[in-house]
């Protein structure tokens, strides 16, 4: 069908595009902890080799009913529904850190079961409604 | 066949068809930013941010779209030398990368309200930064390399390298944890968007799709009347 150049030329192409998606599928491979954004409470809790010293991020869900404010201090539960972690921060929450709702917080480990964050990030699911609708759906659950 | 045919078709669609275009965008613009800014409901939890999204994820469709007709031009170009496919492609970027520019900014003013901070480093937002260095390094190998034959070749090699960053921007939210959301819409299941919102964003959508046609016939006869004058003077 095609002539012998342009063969030639669909052989070189295609293994340059596989030796450069292995390339970039192994540096991806090598460098997944720094691609990772966050951990979740199960991953701290498997992890052997955490450092405490070190600044990670720590995400999940805000557990239900586990948000304690006094002042400025606020303390809540960080759970994906296996492992739970204990979260201590000082300072302002953006709007939409809700009970429920995902969170990313970034700070150190005190223990495993401890995390004293520095900084809260509200993580929105891919869900988008209108009140109406959620109430709606609150309603029949 | 095809070699000869197609691009004087471009040219004849672009005079035929360019002012309907035009016209057809701004209509398709109006009705879709009037259904998502005033017709469209808030959000549950995001309040009227939401509305953001009616850009943003367009534009960031479009950008990697553009982006995929590039890398898929680019290995024709190389393989098969279609006379005007380069011209094409050519055309192309500058729309693709100003659809990234949007996406970029328009997220990064989402993200501030919604998470709390402007830009993280996740592998969402990074892949997308890379999308817009690939975009800026293929137009500056067709700016700054003088002979045409040797731009073409390297601006195709950019080109087809960037196509594997495409899919690693696309799965980024589902391969690693990530501060971006998963994707609403979905070939396997069923949009998690309701329908109030889907409809404007679709038409979103459909108007950047006419607005990308537009410019790029318009980019793509400049480029041809480019290309055609410099082959003549080099033949006197």
């Amino acid at each position: 069908m095609f002539n012998k150049r342009v063969k030639s030329r669909i052989f070189f192409l295609s293994f340059f595009f596989f030796i450069a998606v292995l390339i970039i599928f192994f540096t991806l491979k090598t460098l997944e902890d720094n691609v990772v954004y966050f951990l979740s409470p199960t991953e701290i809790h498997n992890k052997s080799d955490i450092s405490f010293n070190k600044k990670i991020r720590v995400g999940g869900l805000v557990k239900m009913g586990s948000i304690n404010k006094e002042d400025n201090k606020i303390n809540f539960i960080i759970t994906d529904l296996k492992n739970e972690i204990i979260v201590s921060y000082n300072g302002l929450v953006p709007n939409l850190f809700l009970e429920g709702k995902g969170v990313v917080a970034e700070g150190k480990l005190n223990d495993k079961k401890y995390f004293l964050a520095d900084k809260i990030l509200a993580k929105h699911d891919e869900n988008y409604m209108p009140p109406e609708v959620s109430k709606a759906l609150e309603k029949s659950n | 066949m095809l070699k000869n045919f197609f691009p004087n078709k471009i040219l004849s669609i672009s005079n035929k068809f360019i002012n309907g275009l035009v016209i057809l965008m701004i209509l398709v613009i109006l009705v879709g930013l009037t259904y998502s800014l005033i017709i469209s409901p808030e959000d549950y939890v995001q309040g009227d941010s939401v509305r953001i999204m009616y850009v943003h994820v367009p534009s960031s469709f479009m950008a990697l779209g553009i982006f995929g007709f590039i890398g898929i031009g680019s290995i024709f170009n190389l393989i098969f030398k279609i006379k005007f496919m380069p011209l094409i492609t050519k055309s192309l970027a500058p729309i693709g990368t100003i659809f990234t520019l949007i996406s970029i900014v328009t997220g990064s003013l989402w993200g501030k309200p919604t998470w709390g901070i402007w830009w993280v480093w996740d592998a969402r937002l990074t892949s997308m930064l890379i999308l817009l260095l690939f975009y800026i390094v293929y137009i500056i190998t067709w700016k700054f390399i003088e002979n045409f034959e040797k731009a073409n070749k390297i601006s195709s090699v950019v080109g087809i390298i960037g196509l594997i960053n495409l899919p690693v921007i696309k799965y980024s939210v589902d391969w690693w944890s990530t501060l971006h959301q998963p994707s609403s819409i979905t070939l396997t299941s069923a949009p998690t968007i309701h329908h109030t919102m889907l409809i404007p964003l679709i038409i979103m959508f459909i108007g950047m799709i006419i607005y990308s046609l537009i410019v790029f016939l318009m980019k793509y006869k400049t480029e041809l009347i480019k290309f055609k004058l410099s082959k003549n003077k080099n033949e006197r």
